[in-house]
């Protein structure tokens, strides 16, 4: 067990911050949360100086257009940025963080260089179009169906809660390849332009008053078979994928942003006299325990991968696709941020009830940690199931 | 970063559950019930087998191994339930004569507490005073600001000890009245504070890792309405969340035993008690009528996971000293 880091680690550390702290200051001002356009220019610049910097899909392998970066590196990347306040992933989570890594894992070679490249340099923004009116939880019952008709498959169905979708260019999307197969077998994995004829996005209003998923109104829209990642019917499988990278590293970043915010927390306290209430102050002191281990979980996790990934010889800083202990780390982290917030209304007392206040765009959109990328009860079942190895419900 | 066991490092876990099941298996744990004092026999076998000199440096006769190999050792009593001051001769061996090698059994108390508690009075042949700040004497240590600042040997017979029913029956407890401290002991206190806390947030550890396996066993055989339990999701999610506190103490426990920092080690105390108790808590539930029966090992874990949890730091000062910590 070893916790330091290498003197190559260190000097990538240094590198890294060096850099950080001359770009930072020249960012424009963020964008307001309501104003999606200006959002993704945001974020799609900040993608493209990450691009330029050589930071850009880090620990993604090389024949991926990534820089093969150790695991270690990349979560020595994700403590850095979100230490030095860096903008966050933002409208780029799906491309980046999953579905870029599926293509990567089970893409062809032309399908890496057509999507991969794009999605690094900011270029284009994904969604995924995975849930249905009547398939959220309950995946496999998907119904959005793909008819082949020669080079093509025309898609026609109903995708819900779709992240980005005003602002994507291309969807992760699920379609049932063979509606007589039983239902797990006849799933497809496609890529969707967006632009096609026959997509229609209707936003969604969110609870947080935000704009930021869609329904998906898909009618007979044509997508070419060369498309499909993974082959026909084997979408189950390369959706398990999907999820698995969904669940596994892409709250990683956030856990440190957790941390700082907690700081910022305790000094507001501080400053308001709430510190003086000696049970906030010690669901305060709980949740820095919380958060800590978090991290060392994560840590844990990635040398696990990074381990994993060795004697397999795998591809050289490749990563490899993570396990059940995503919905491990998913279950605690995303009630550990609901109960930041929680105490955070309990700090800022009336101040929490100002919608203006920035704590409480949180608080709202926290809400979705345990629904989202799979509820806390399906995360449960996959904890009991997979890897305490308890036998299926009915 | 290579944030895993090495291969010796499991070699040590596996040698030592394997050593524990063979010794101290269900007949023995059982029997110990009734007669909870260290068995000496295994005492001696364990320190044969380098379980106290763990630590020590090769040349004085050790094995010259870390505090994460201490935790692993000592995660693997707590799994195994076995009883005796086990984190007292871990930190002791080297100091106090024939601990390491198993011949001599001490006892650790921590002062200052109220009551202050001697853990198996009847076994030990020696009982050492942790103090607290406030009743420092002139003496070795720190005073004034630390929280402790000295630690004291007496001989057994010389402790006043008042009755003190202990709630676990396989740790007899004593209250202690008087202590006449015969001997200073030159250790840092802070850091034997630490350690102390360390090991046993690990045998908390072990002992809630030990709770999901037993839930899970139970749930997976006993049926009812025609199903083994454990397919009812409201059994099933009982034992998941058992399994994150495991899983988040493990880390928490392992990443301080490498890092050795004060707060790493309070944070993870303070996840280890949760996790040990409310597992405990959990797999009682989970084992229905049964689980509340004396005869199911359960309520051993919980009692124990209590009293360690009274043990060299409780939740409330763990959570102060974390809170603090954010807005230093
Ligand atoms: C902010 C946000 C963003 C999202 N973004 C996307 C996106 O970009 N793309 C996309 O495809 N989807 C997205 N989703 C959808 C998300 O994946 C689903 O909402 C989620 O999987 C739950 O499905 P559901 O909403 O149909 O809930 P349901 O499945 O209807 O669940 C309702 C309730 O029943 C419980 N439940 C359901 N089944 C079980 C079971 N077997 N055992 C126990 N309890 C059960 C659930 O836990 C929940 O409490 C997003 C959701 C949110 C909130």
């Amino acid at each position: 067990m070893d916790l330091t880091c290498t003197e190559e680690e260190d000097a990538f550390r240094a590198r890294l911050r060096r850099w950080l702290g001359e770009v930072l200051p020249t960012l424009p001002a963020k964008p307001a949360v309501a104003d999606w356009p200006g959002r993704r220019a945001y974020d799609a610049a900040w993608q493209r100086m990450l691009y330029d910097a050589g930071y850009a899909g880090l620990h993604w392998p090389e024949d991926a257009g990534g820089q093969g970066a150790t695991p270690t590196q990349h979560l020595i990347f994700l403590e850095e940025t979100e230490r030095a306040g860096a903008p966050y992933v933002g409208a780029n989570f799906v491309g980046l963080l999953h579905a870029g890594p599926t293509v990567a894992t089970e893409g062809t070679a032309a399908q890496r260089a057509r999507w991969l490249p794009p999605i690094l340099r900011g270029d284009e923004i994904w969604c995924q179009g995975f849930s249905e009116p009547d398939a959220g939880s309950d995946l496999a019952a998907l119904r959005t169906t793909a008819v082949r008709d020669g080079d093509h498959y025309v898609i026609s169905g109903t995708k819900l809660w779709t992240s980005h979708a005003e602002v994507a260019d291309w969807c992760e999307l699920l379609v049932r390849t063979d509606p007589d197969a039983p239902r797990h077998r006849g799933i497809s994995w496609l890529a969707m332009p967006m632009d096609a004829p026959g997509v229609t996005v209707r936003p969604l209003r969110t609870l947080a008053g935000s704009a930021e998923f869609a329904e998906l109104f898909l009618d007979e829209v044509r997508v070419p078979v060369s498309h499909r990642v993974g082959a026909e019917n084997d979408g189950w499988r390369v959706t398990m994928v999907t999820l698995s990278f969904e669940r596994g590293t892409a709250f990683v970043g956030e856990v440190v942003a957790c941390r700082r915010m907690l700081g910022a927390l305790a000094r507001t306290a501080r400053d308001n006299g709430r510190w003086d209430d000696a049970v906030l102050r010690r669901r305060l002191g709980r949740l820095h325990a919380e958060f800590a281990a978090l991290w060392r979980l994560t840590q844990w996790n990635v040398s696990e991968a990074a381990a994993a990934a060795r004697p397999r010889g795998g591809r050289p800083g490749g990563g490899g696709v993570p396990g059940t202990g995503g919905s491990v780390f998913k279950l605690r982290y995303s009630h550990a941020r609901q109960e930041l917030y929680d105490t955070a209304a309990e700090v800022l007392g009336a101040g929490a009830l100002d919608a203006d206040h920035e704590w409480v765009a949180g608080r709202l959109s926290s809400l979705s940690y345990t629904i989202a990328a799979g509820t806390s009860q399906i995360q449960r079942n996959i904890v009991a199931e997979r890897i305490l190895g308890l036998p299926k419900g009915r | 970063m290579d944030f895993q066991l090495t291969e010796d490092q499991r070699a040590l876990q596996r040698a030592t559950r394997e050593l524990l099941a063979k010794r101290f298996g269900p007949d023995r744990l059982r029997a110990a019930v009734g007669d909870p004092a260290p068995d000496r026999a295994l005492w001696r076998e364990l320190g044969a087998a380098g379980f106290f000199a763990l630590r020590l440096p090769e040349e004085a006769g050790g094995v010259g191994l870390g505090l994460p190999e201490a935790v692993l050792v000592l995660e693997e009593t707590g799994r195994a339930l076995l009883p005796g001051p086990l984190v007292a001769c871990q930190l002791l061996a080297g100091v106090v004569d024939g601990v390491a090698s198993g011949e001599k059994i001490v006892g650790l108390c921590e002062g200052g507490r109220e009551p202050v508690l001697w853990e198996h009075p009847a076994a030990c042949e020696e009982l050492i005073l942790v103090e607290s700040g406030t009743e420092c004497r002139d003496g070795p240590g720190e005073g004034a600001q630390g929280r402790t600042c000295g630690v004291y040997r007496s001989a057994a017979e010389q402790v006043s000890c008042a009755p003190f029913a202990s709630v676990d029956p396989l740790t007899p407890l004593a209250r202690v009245t008087e202590l006449p401290r015969t001997e200073a002991l030159a250790l840092d206190v802070p850091r034997l504070r630490r350690e102390a806390a360390l090991l046993t947030a690990a045998q908390q550890l072990g002992s809630a890792a030990r709770t999901v396996e037993l839930a899970v066993t139970h749930a997976g055989r006993r049926e009812q309405f025609g199903a083994p339990v454990g397919s009812f999701q409201a059994v099933k999610h009982l034992c998941a969340q058992m399994l994150v506190r495991a899983e988040m103490a493990r880390y928490a426990v392992y990443a301080a035993s490498v890092t050795d920092g004060d707060l790493d080690v309070t944070g993870a105390k303070l996840l280890a008690d949760e996790a040990a108790v409310r597992n405990a808590r959990d797999c009682v539930q989970v084992h229905g009528g049964m689980g509340f029966t004396w005869e199911a090992d359960v309520h051993l874990h919980l009692k124990r996971a209590w009293l360690r949890a009274e043990c060299w730091g409780v939740a409330g000062e763990a959570e102060e000293l974390l809170a603090a910590d954010l807005i230093v």
